[in-house]
Parts: structure tokens; C-alpha cells; sequence
């Protein structure tokens, strides 16, 4: 990977789209257009995967216009509903020979707008391929159908005392096969590493129809890591229709802290402290006040002080013995860097109320703001006080409050910024805001997203990360599996040579055409 | 008495608050309710019919975007946004999980209204709707006459040449199947038998007014007179207005809000003079109702603080019993039971841990966990009549998952009562449906020092009741069976 500095150049550019969802929004790499008619296509779709598998009315089709990413929605000609490869193979396979575009979906609860049907795409739903097909629990396998909910995986195999690690805020309601487009993280990524260390293989629909299998369920892969080329593609390559995890035994015992802190570089010193101590924790998650006040209007109100910078979650995890040094240690560390007020959870009740309030924070921003943008930076962990203090700043200078929501163990930032898209003009400058966000970000050494994609949202943002040259490539690999951009065409990677347009938000009137803002 | 005699007897106009919306009629959904989603889509995975069907169109977060959308003039008024806003369940799944707040049902609720004037139901399905919900729920009177004509029906001999001879088969599905557990109706409702004003039992905590409903006291009448006895027994004194009405939850499900603000006028007018400092409800749809009565009146400022008032006083018997502070019962009731979360009690209400808490103090009681015991069984109002479908693949659900050592599955509220009922029936097992109060009532009644005498309260169904399977509804499907 290269980073090539564009320190100094003109803010992100993004392709202005129509105010309303539309089914022919402009987007690079656009696919030919097909002559086939709705009536034929319909048919064709209903041939394969059954009458009441297949949406196509105009008016059903609005809840299609966008996951959960709003900001740009746009209509899918048709939502088609596969129970098996076969029938996805076959779905693409017509697809492909009538030139029709396409994508795959899973629940729709991507931040980056992966879904989102900008070329009136055929929307291939994954949410009735459901099924946990087997489970090897000595070999700590599981095959799992790729509409399968994160957290139902886990909920199906946790008798037995197994779980599935990668762990997305939205886990209980995301499906593993969208786990696996965008390689998402979690807050337990720390200690156990993101979807791509969970997944050994996969059977894959290619975009012509094809159906391949990748990877393999034991030992690393023999040659080219295809595999590890298709998790995080975000469906540009192609639609995984089985896909084989990695599940692992419940840690034996589990030890949750909640640390108040009066100012945030004393957690942020905290974070870097623990781990500099030889302790890994399974996760160190930070909260500002901002996003302390939202959660706690919530159902899930834990009582946050509101005289506090930043509250930490840190969990120890693993064999019993030890565990409790190690979270004295942690609480030690954290007296050591001037906490207000450090907390073992007593029970798995106060456990769960911290953590639910911590996943919940994203959606319960909704309750301090109208709307929001949350970003996805990464940074090195050293530079936490030092990012966190230039966001202050950028929120100063915009006159838009951001909160901070994030991993601050591996350094995954999730600045929230609000806005309120009935002011003319202020969702641009949320959206600018995000961007500056991601420069800072890029700057001090690190990416433009940690775990919710690129998508559409941050596509242009790419450029802070990649030259031409690098995009290119890029391009050029994904051309090898995706020849004529059918599938998901216009996302994860900007096409060449595009003129430099100001980020704007798709509508002009009324208040918030998409309705929600992500 | 008993017709309703609204304060003002017909509907005022209502005074038009500003805001911007396609929506054509007074008491449209709020851009502040819907505006609230950010479009996360956590309450996907807990929606009923979404589960059902992956249809986002049939999600939450995807009716609350029609609605929007419709508001704001992009999506007419017509099945697009109208079939939806009706399959939902109403259930409120969503607004546990949802962490931004949004208020789903008021928005269904609302939407429906909108829906209601636009289109009002015709056909079989709108004289059925007039008839029941205009007709016969809002009048205790005739009501009554229904019941006793039920009550004949089943005492006569009636019911036994019925089915013998198939005349069932001329019903439509949904009702033959109700009509095989409904259950033995009792010949005085408990707003007919009970006395205007029971004295507390030992320290008086307070005076609640019982709130009799419809459905509860037609076919669960001995259920009110228990929570009558529970709450007496707990140091409440118990008035029950007589001049009370339907609560108005039903009328609201189908739309019919101008209806629902007749009848919830009239009640907040009965219970507000009664003076009692509690609304007592043991029905989790009508106490979720009561208790959102102000969302009745957003544009009717005078009726809006009268409903806030009302509601402020509304408990579940449950809700209540642990918040003034209940006796654990002496007597015991040596069974297995597990509770399933009515979700008008779970969701709208938030009343999860009292009633487990009421039947973890029964002694020789065993309560085990029913998975995922907040879904929804599908009864969902008068739901299961208009979607029989989507109703009996929830039903199947919520009958699979009822542990095999239980022998009693309790809950509060009468219409999940009646479909689990159904369920019961229809599967040939040995379950037993209860409300929770008859297994408190039960276990006080097998105190040695406990009378029971409320009144000519069910004495006959008292004593001796040690073995708690509450008299008229032991065995499967209940009255039908037999």
C-alpha cells in the first residue's frame, strides 16, 4: 500500500446527484445499459426464485433506496430474493448475459453505502439464505449461509460454549455475508482481529454466474489469497453464497471495567498504558460526553457523570486464573492516570447494560441531534489525544458538535458528526466536516476507514490514501473478476480522472429527503 | 348508564398545530416522531412480520420511512404505504431496541387514522369492523347481550349440535377456530357483580379504580374479580366505576381513532371523578392504551391534560402490586409454569420483572424461562382475524418454543390468552393458560387465614385451591375441549 500526500488540495469531490432516488444516478464505471424490459427481467427473476421472491413494484421498492447510509439513496429495479447458490448463480448468471447491473445485500446496515443501488441495480437480497448449515465444533468450524445474523450464529452454537468473535455495534442485526464484504470489526477486534481472521473459505457466485469455491477450511491458503482479496470487496467482486468461520470457545472468564475520566488525554493515556503494560485486553472502547449524554436518554441509561470528558470500557478476557491480576492491574493504571472513578462490573446484568449503551451509541445520537454523519478513521493509538483535540477543533471552527463513539484500543475513531439537514447548507458541511475528519486522520499516519467500508461515502476520500497509479491497479484487479462493472459498480474505488466536484448532499428540498441521516 | 355519554358529544374540531405534511387530516404522524430514525436498522431483526416475510417494505425502520415518505407528498396514501402500516403487528418489538427513541406505534397508530378516513374499511370486513367496533365494544349493554348469547349458546346444548352437525363449517377459518376455545362465559361480568367499593385488607395504601375492560370481562370476568381480591388483599381499596367503557385499544388498532376519542373521553371523565389515586388494568393492550391516551389529544389541549392526568394514575396490577408493596402468598401452588411477555406489557409498557416477581413468591411455584419469551404469539388485537396467516406462523413460533415441562404458560393479557389458547387446541396439549393474578389469587386463597370475601366474589371457585389449577379453564382448550 502506498500513501501518496495530497496535503493541500481541494476537498473531497463526489459526483452531485439528483435530489430524489432515481434510477439512473450518474456513477463512474457505469455499465451498459440493457434493452431487456422490466416485464422480461421480472419474468426471468420469478422463473428462478418463485413469484413472492421477487419485488418489483414501484412503490415497494422505496425501502430499497438505501441501507444505512442515507445520504445518497437511489430506486433498485427490482429486489430478488435467493434461498440457495444455485439460485443466485442463476439470478447473475441472467443477469450478466442481459447486461442488467446488480449487488448483493444483506440487512442494509452499512454505514457506507455499500448497498445502495446508485445504477438502478437489481438488488440480490441475501436475507432468506439464513441457515447455519453445519457446525464442526472440535475443529471449530461452521458453515453458514451468507444472510445469517452475526449474533444468531453465536446465539445457535453458545449452548455448547462457542461463539463467533467479530463483533459490529449492529451484530444483532448484520449478517455475516455483509461481515464479509466489508470486513468489519468489532469491539472485541483487539484481542481477536476482524472478520478476515474469522473466515477460511467461501463459495463465491463470480459476476458472470460462475460459481468458484475460495480458500479452504484448514491450513493458510496455497497460492494467490483469493480469499483474502473477496472479504472487505464490499460486493464488487462478486456475491459469497456459503461461507465457512472460524468460532471459538467462550473465554472461561471475563472481567469488565468502566473508567470515568475529567479529561480525555488521561484516557487516552490510559489506553496507551494498559497495553504498553504487556496486557491485551478483548476491547478498550471510549465514550465523550457528548455521546455519553445520548446514550443515556436511551434504554439503556447507565448514569454517566455529565462533569466527565470520557468514560473507557476495558474487558480482560480469557482463563480465570490471573484474570483478576489482570484487571487490578488495569484499574491500577488507571488510578495512575488521574480516573475519577473505576468499576469491576459486579454482575453480567451491569456487564450487559454498559456494553448495550456502548452499541447502542451510533442510533442514540438521534436522540441529541436531528441528524448525523458518523466517519470511521483509523489512527495510531500514541496520537489519540492529539486527533481528538483537532477534532475539537474542527467542530469549533464549523460550529458543528461531533461525538466520539470508538475503538480506542486498536485506534478506530468514530467521530458523530450532528447536523441538522433543515439549515441550507449544513449537511454539506457535515459532509466537508467528515471529510477534514478523515484528512487529520490520514495525516498523522492512519486510514479512512477502519471497519464500516469505503462504499460510496467515503470513495473519494480515497484519493487522500492512493495515488492514480495505485487506483489503477486497483481498478485493474477488480476488472479481472468484474469485467463489465456489473456488480456494484461506482463504489470502493473512484474511477480515474474524474472532474472535481464539491461534495454535496443529494437533495436540495424539503428536509431530509432520504429521512435519516447515518 | 353505560351508553357513552362523552362530555362533549361530538368530536370538537381539533385545533390544527402547525407543521408541514402531505397528510390530509387532523392527527397525522409527527415529523418529530419520524424524523428521529436514522435508518440503523436495529429493529429488523426483531420485527415479527420482517422475521416472517425479509420484506423491509414489512420492517420498522421501513414503515417508518413510508410514512415519511407519504408526509412528505413523495408516496400517495394508497396500498404502498397503507398495506404495510397495517401488517405490523403493533407489537412494539422495534421500540425496545430502537436507540434513537422512536415511537413506531404512535406512528402506525397515527398512520392507520390517516388511512381509516381515507379509505374506511367496506365490504364484509368494514360492516364486520362497524358492527363490533362501533357497534357492540363501545356499549357495555349490548356487549353484555353478545355475551349472554355466547353463554347460551355454550349452555344450551347449542354448541353440541353446532358442531355435531357442521354447522361451523358455514364460519369463515379464523372464527371457527376461535369459537372451538372460547372460554365458558361466566353469567355476570365482574362489572356487574362486583360492589361498587371493596374495603382494603389490613393497612390501606391506597384506592384503586378497577378498569373492567371488554374482552377481559366477557370471557375472563373471574380474572377481574381476582385482581379485584389481590388487590384488596394487598391494602388497596378497589372501586369499580360503573359507568366505564370499552378502553378504546381496539378502535385504535383498526384506525378508528375519532371512535377510540369518544370512548377514551368518557373514561377519563369516570375515572378522574372517581378520586382514586390508581387505575388498576390487568389487560396489557388496554393498559398500554390507557396509558398512551394523550396521544389521542395532541391537538385538543383541554382533553390533553385531563388524558395526562389519567394516564399518570394507570398501572398494570402487577406494575402496582410491586410498587406499593405486595404480601407474599402462604399458600402454595405446586406447579410449573413458564410466563410469556405480552407485548403491549413488555414493550409498551416496560413491565417485565413484576409479574415474574409475583410468581416467584408463590411458594412450591416453578418458573422456567420461555425463549425469546418477548416475540410476539401474533393475536395482536383483533390482528389474528385480519391476518390469520402471518397470526398462525407467529402462533406455531411461540407454541414451539413453550418448554415441554411446563404445564401452564402465564401472561396478562387476554387477547395473547385467547390465541395461545388456540395454539393449545390446536396442538392437543396439556397446557394450561393463565393470567398471572389467578395463580397469586390461588396461592392466597390456600392461606388458612385468607376469606376471600369480596363480595359474592367467586367464593365457589375459592378454598381448597392449593393445587392452583384455576376452576372453569384447567386442560387444554379450555371450554371447547369439553
Amino acid at each position: 500500500m502506498t500513501t501518496e500526500s495530497t496535503q493541500g488540495q481541494t476537498p473531497p469531490t463526489k459526483t452531485q446527484r439528483d435530489a430524489q432516488p432515481t434510477q439512473s444516478a450518474q456513477s463512474d464505471a457505469q455499465p451498459t445499459q440493457s434493452a431487456t424490459s422490466q416485464m422480461e427481467l421480472v419474468a426471468a427473476m420469478q422463473r428462478i426464485v418463485g413469484a413472492k421472491n421477487v419485488i418489483y413494484e414501484p412503490h415497494r421498492l422505496h425501502v430499497f433506496s438505501c441501507d444505512g447510509y442515507v445520504a445518497e439513496p437511489s430506486l433498485p429495479r427490482a429486489v430478488v430474493m435467493p434461498t440457495n447458490t444455485d439460485e443466485v448463480a442463476a439470478v447473475v448468471r441472467w443477469l450478466h448475459q442481459h447486461k442488467i447491473p446488480f449487488l448483493p445485500r444483506g440487512a442494509g446496515t452499512g454505514l457506507s453505502g455499500g448497498a445502495i443501488p446508485l445504477n438502478g441495480e437489481v438488488i440480490i437480497s441475501l436475507v432468506k439464505m439464513k441457515k447455519l448449515l453445519s457446525v464442526d465444533f472440535e475443529n471449530l468450524r461452521a458453515v453458514v449461509q451468507p444472510g445469517l445474523v452475526n449474533l444468531n450464529l453465536t446465539k445457535l452454537i453458545t449452548g455448547e460454549g462457542y461463539y463467533y468473535a467479530p463483533d459490529p455495534s449492529s451484530q444483532s442485526v448484520c449478517t455475516i455475508g455483509g461481515n464479509l464484504a466489508e470486513n468489519a470489526g468489532g469491539s472485541h477486534c483487539l484481542k481477536y482481529g476482524v472478520t478476515t481472521n474469522h473466515i477460511v473459505a467461501a463459495k463465491f457466485v463470480l459476476p458472470d454466474g460462475e460459481v468458484i469455491d475460495v480458500g479452504s477450511g484448514f491450513g493458510d491458503p496455497i497460492g494467490y489469497d483469493i480469499l483474502g482479496l473477496i472479504v472487505g470487496s464490499e460486493g464488487t467482486l462478486g456475491i459469497a453464497t456459503e461461507i465457512t468461520v472460524r468460532i471459538l470457545k467462550k473465554p472461561q472468564a471475563v472481567k469488565t471495567a468502566l473508567a470515568m475520566f475529567d479529561r480525555v488525554e488521561d484516557a487516552s493515556n490510559t489506553v496507551s498504558a494498559i497495553i504498553g503494560a504487556g496486557i491485551i485486553p478483548a476491547a478498550i472502547e471510549m465514550m465523550d460526553q457528548l455521546a455519553m449524554q445520548a446514550v443515556d436518554k436511551s434504554n439503556y441509561h447507565v448514569g454517566y457523570p455529565t462533569d466527565i470528558e470520557a468514560v473507557l470500557l476495558i474487558e480482560v478476557d480469557g482463563l480465570a486464573a490471573g484474570l483478576e491480576e489482570d484487571a487490578g492491574r488495569v484499574v491500577e493504571i488507571c488510578e495512575q492516570n488521574h480516573v475519577r472513578m473505576v468499576k469491576v462490573a459486579g454482575s453480567e446484568a451491569e456487564r450487559s447494560l454498559w456494553w448495550s449503551s456502548r452499541k447502542m451509541a451510533f442510533g442514540a445520537i438521534g436522540r441529541v441531534s436531528p441528524d448525523y454523519i458518523v466517519q470511521d478513521g483509523v489512527i495510531p493509538r500514541t496520537k489519540l489525544t492529539e486527533v481528538l483535540q483537532r477534532i475539537a477543533d474542527i467542530s469549533c471552527e464549523s460550529g458543528l458538535p461531533i461525538a466520539n463513539v470508538f475503538h480506542a484500543g486498536d485506534g478506530n475513531l468514530h467521530p458523530l458528526i450532528c447536523y441538522d439537514s433543515r439549515i441550507p447548507g449544513e449537511t454539506e458541511k457535515a459532509m466537508r466536516v467528515g471529510s477534514e475528519v478523515l484528512r487529520v486522520c490520514v495525516d498523522v499516519g492512519g486510514t479512512i476507514t477502519g471497519e464500516h467500508g469505503v462504499g460510496i461515502e467515503k470513495v473519494e476520500e480515497m484519493r487522500y490514501q492512493f495515488g492514480e497509479a495505485d487506483l489503477a491497479a486497483q481498478l485493474a484487479m477488480r476488472d479481472v473478476f468484474n469485467p463489465g462493472a456489473l456488480c456494484n459498480a461506482g463504489k470502493l474505488i473512484p474511477s480515474p480522472a474524474r472532474c472535481v466536484e464539491v461534495k454535496q448532499a443529494r437533495w436540495t428540498t424539503g428536509r431530509n429527503a432520504a429521512g435519516v441521516e447515518g | 348508564m353505560g351508553q357513552v355519554q362523552p362530555v362533549q358529544s361530538v368530536e370538537p374540531s381539533l385545533v390544527r398545530m402547525s407543521r408541514q405534511t402531505a397528510f390530509p387530516f387532523d392527527d397525522a404522524p409527527e415529523e418529530d416522531k419520524y424524523s428521529v430514525c436514522v435508518h440503523c436498522g436495529f429493529c429488523l431483526e426483531v420485527c415479527p412480520t420482517y422475521q416472517e416475510l425479509g420484506d423491509e417494505n414489512h420492517s420498522p425502520r421501513g414503515r417508518v420511512l413510508l410514512i415519511r415518505e407519504a408526509a412528505q407528498g413523495q408516496l400517495p396514501l394508497d396500498a404502498s404505504v397503507v398495506d404495510p402500516v397495517f401488517t405490523c403487528l403493533d407489537c412494539r418489538a422495534c421500540e425496545t431496541v430502537c436507540p434513537s427513541g422512536v415511537q413506531v406505534g404512535s406512528l402506525i397508530e397515527t398512520a392507520r387514522g390517516q388511512a381509516h378516513i381515507a379509505n374506511p374499511p367496506v365490504g364484509r370486513a368494514g360492516r364486520l369492523e362497524r358492527l363490533f367496533l362501533r357497534g357492540i365494544f363501545p356499549h357495555p349493554e349490548r356487549l353484555r347481550r353478545v355475551a349472554r348469547l355466547i353463554r347460551f349458546y355454550q349452555r344450551s346444548g347449542l354448541q353440541g349440535i353446532v358442531r355435531k352437525t357442521g354447522a361451523l363449517r358455514l364460519l369463515p377459518e379464523a372464527a371457527r377456530e376461535m369459537e372451538a376455545v372460547v372460554p365458558k362465559i361466566s353469567e355476570k361480568s365482574a362489572l356487574e357483580a362486583l360492589p361498587e367499593r371493596l374495603p382494603a385488607i389490613g393497612a390501606k395504601k391506597g384506592v384503586g379504580a378497577l378498569f373492567t375492560g371488554c374482552v377481559m370481562d366477557v370471557f375472563f370476568s373471574d380474572i377481574n374479580q381476582a385482581t379485584a381480591r389481590v388487590a384488596v388483599r394487598n391494602g388497596l381499596d378497589v372501586v369499580v366505576p360503573k359507568t366505564q367503557v370499552c378502553c378504546g385499544a381496539l378502535q385504535i388498532h383498526a384506525g378508528d381513532r375519532e371512535q377510540a376519542r369518544k370512548m377514551a373521553r368518557h373514561n377519563i371523565d369516570v375515572f378522574l371523578q372517581s378520586g382514586a389515586d390508581y387505575v388498576i388494568i390487568n389487560a396489557a393492550g388496554c393498559g398500554s392504551a390507557l396509558k398512551e391516551y394523550p396521544d389521542l389529544f395532541r391537538d385538543d389541549p383541554v382533553y390533553l391534560e385531563r388524558a395526562t392526568t389519567f394516564s399518570g394514575r394507570v398501572r398494570d396490577i402487577s406494575e402496582l402490586l410491586v410498587e406499593v408493596g405486595f404480601e407474599a402468598p402462604e399458600g402454595s401452588v405446586e406447579r410449573t409454569v413458564t410466563y410469556h411477555d405480552a407485548c403491549h406489557l413488555c414493550h409498551a409498557q416496560k413491565v417485565r420483572s413484576q409479574p415474574r416477581q409475583l410468581l416467584r413468591s408463590i411458594p412450591g411455584l416453578k418458573l422456567v424461562d420461555l425463549p425469546d419469551s418477548e416475540r410476539c404469539c401474533g393475536s395482536a388485537g383483533i390482528y389474528n382475524l385480519t391476518h390469520p396467516d402471518m397470526a398462525m406462523a407467529l402462533l406455531e413460533r411461540k407454541m414451539d418454543d413453550i418448554p415441554d415441562n411446563a404445564d401452564a404458560v402465564v401472561m396478562g393479557n387476554p387477547g395473547c390468552m385467547m390465541q395461545i389458547r388456540l395454539g393449545v387446541h390446536k396442538r392437543g396439549r396439556q397446557l394450561d393458560v393463565l393470567h398471572t393474578v389467578e395463580l397469586l389469587d390461588a396461592a392466597y386463597a390456600g392461606e388458612k387465614t385468607w376469606q376471600g370475601g369480596v363480595g359474592e366474589v367467586g367464593e365457589t371457585e375459592q378454598g381448597g385451591q392449593s393445587s392452583g389449577r384455576a376452576p372453569g379453564r384447567t386442560g387444554a382448550g379450555g371450554g371447547g375441549s369439553r
